[in-house]
């Protein structure tokens, strides 16, 4: 039905206003006072030093790697939740089979190390 | 006592509209506005007094008063700061990436309050009744990692880069556990409605048929709202404020309330899919339906706040470690042993 999915693209506008209002009222009565170390990076007092952009740890590459692969499995199973009762033994196998799949895939990142925080 | 208020005045509202001689289609389209600003005007409230109640709790906690100067109670505390952050300059650090920088505190509030669309605050009072409801919220609430990520990685400051980089890592690891735990209680319906689900609980919540899953979405709940002790995000102790170091005036107020608003969807999905949503317990009706949500919903948000101001921060390996190597296992466990002892019970027969 349409009107449903009006509902939900008018929810999001709500969110959009409670967010953008609020900056928006703020923005028109705030003051404006140029002050010049008002305007660098805070750093407890001191000046930054080097660029801030740089690439970064690579356990958090791994974790987000890890999660992609997961998450795709996890849209799989939703499907298969609902209809799990009326499937009957199919689903039954199946899911043992699709579940022990999940398992080797986590022992093997486990084994590999990707959960390890270094 | 009081059931019909909002169902009422709603069909009293389509009536109105149908007897001016309003097409159906464009009646439908101001009561779903009227419930929007009913919703946005119910949270915006909501999230304010949870600002006052987590600083109530906390001093209580801590042999403390809170506060009690502003307004009777000190109820009005929080619509002070509001006020006072509003009036604040909004700075604009010199080497931001600025659209991206001011993007963030306006799309903050969007991930919750779209999840609000589909939340049943009473019986027959969904603000949309959506079929695949509980993939609804999942999906729009995982948007909000992106957001923080966002403010994170444009503030130009290696605190919010570490923060950002955190938040990343913290939600994307307990997002699996928290949407792996509601497959169990999606097995036992049969269905991805929210409506459906509640009604499926007339008889047990789902909390003593699953009470495995309903530990680990509170735990993976709690990780998701960033809450103590998993607020390695914005440990002040040791990041300043994470993501939100550089914001300053009502784009810090936004974040702010903004993670109150998460903490109530959190609240509400896990009394929906396990509390028992709007019914009453032992039968007692004489308190409306949304009256029992309401009850609901603030118990666990008080839980939320205990847990916070009693347990100390963890380590993020201590993190990350305890989301990968047990979370995940245990709710795969769970989803098995579901399996299993609903196809036992079949085929049992009982």
């Amino acid at each position: 039905m349409l009107s449903e999915w009006v509902g939900v693209l008018l929810f999001l506008i709500g969110g959009l206003l409670v967010g953008g209002g609020g900056i928006l009222t703020s923005y028109l009565i705030h003051p404006r006072r140029y002050q010049g170390q008002k305007f660098e990076p805070y750093e407890c007092g001191v000046d930054t030093i080097g660029p801030t952009w740089v690439q970064f740890k690579t356990s958090y590459f791994l974790y987000a790697l890890l999660f992609v692969i997961f998450d795709v499995e996890t849209i799989y199973l939703y499907p298969w939740a609902v209809r799990f009762q009326s499937l009957g033994l199919f689903a039954f196998i199946e899911m043992i089979i699709f579940i022990f799949i999940l398992i080797v895939g986590l022992w093997y990142a486990w084994k590999e190390g990707a959960l390890e925080w270094k | 006592m009081g059931e019909n208020i909002f169902t009422g005045i709603a069909a009293g509202l389509r009536t109105i509209l149908a007897g001016a001689g309003v097409p159906p289609l464009a009646s439908e389209f101001i009561v779903m506005l009227v419930k929007l600003v009913a919703v946005i005007v119910f949270v915006s409230l909501n999230v304010i007094w949870l600002v006052y109640m987590e600083r109530k709790v906390c001093a209580y906690i801590q042999c403390r008063i809170g506060p009690n100067r502003v307004g009777p109670k000190g109820l009005l505390q929080t619509v002070a700061d509001v006020v006072k952050l509003l009036a604040k300059e909004i700075i604009i650090p010199r080497r931001v990436d600025k659209v991206v920088y001011l993007a963030a505190p306006i799309l903050v509030f969007v991930p919750p309050m779209m999840a609000f669309a589909v939340i049943p605050w009473g019986e027959g009072m969904a603000p949309i009744d959506l079929n695949i409801g509980v993939f609804y919220v999942l999906a729009v609430a995982s948007l909000s990692t992106i957001i923080f990520w966002m403010g994170g990685w444009s503030s130009n400051n290696k605190y919010s880069l570490v923060g950002g980089m955190r938040v990343v890592a913290q939600m994307v690891s307990y997002e699996l556990p928290l949407v792996l735990s509601l497959l169990g209680v999606i097995m036992l319906t049969g269905t991805l409605s929210i409506t459906e689900i509640v009604n499926a609980q007339r008889g047990t919540w789902f909390i003593f048929a699953q009470p495995l899953a309903f530990l680990i979405y509170f735990i993976a709940g709690v990780s998701e709202v960033n809450r103590t002790p998993f607020d390695l995000v914005e440990g002040e102790s040791e990041i300043i404020a994470g993501p939100y170091t550089e914001y300053s005036g009502m784009g810090y107020a936004m974040y702010m309330l903004a993670e109150y608003g998460s903490m109530m969807v959190i609240s509400c999905m896990c009394t929906i899919m396990f509390l028992g949503g709007w019914l009453a317990p032992f039968g007692w009706t004489f308190l409306p339906s949304w009256f029992w949500f309401f009850i609901k919903v603030y118990a666990m948000i008080f839980i939320f706040m205990w847990i916070r101001w009693t347990y100390p921060r963890i380590r993020v390996d201590q993190l990350m470690a305890f989301g990968w190597k047990v979370l995940v296992p245990l709710s795969l466990a769970n989803i098995f042993v579901t399996g299993v002892g609903m196809y036992i019970y079949r085929a049992i027969g009982w």
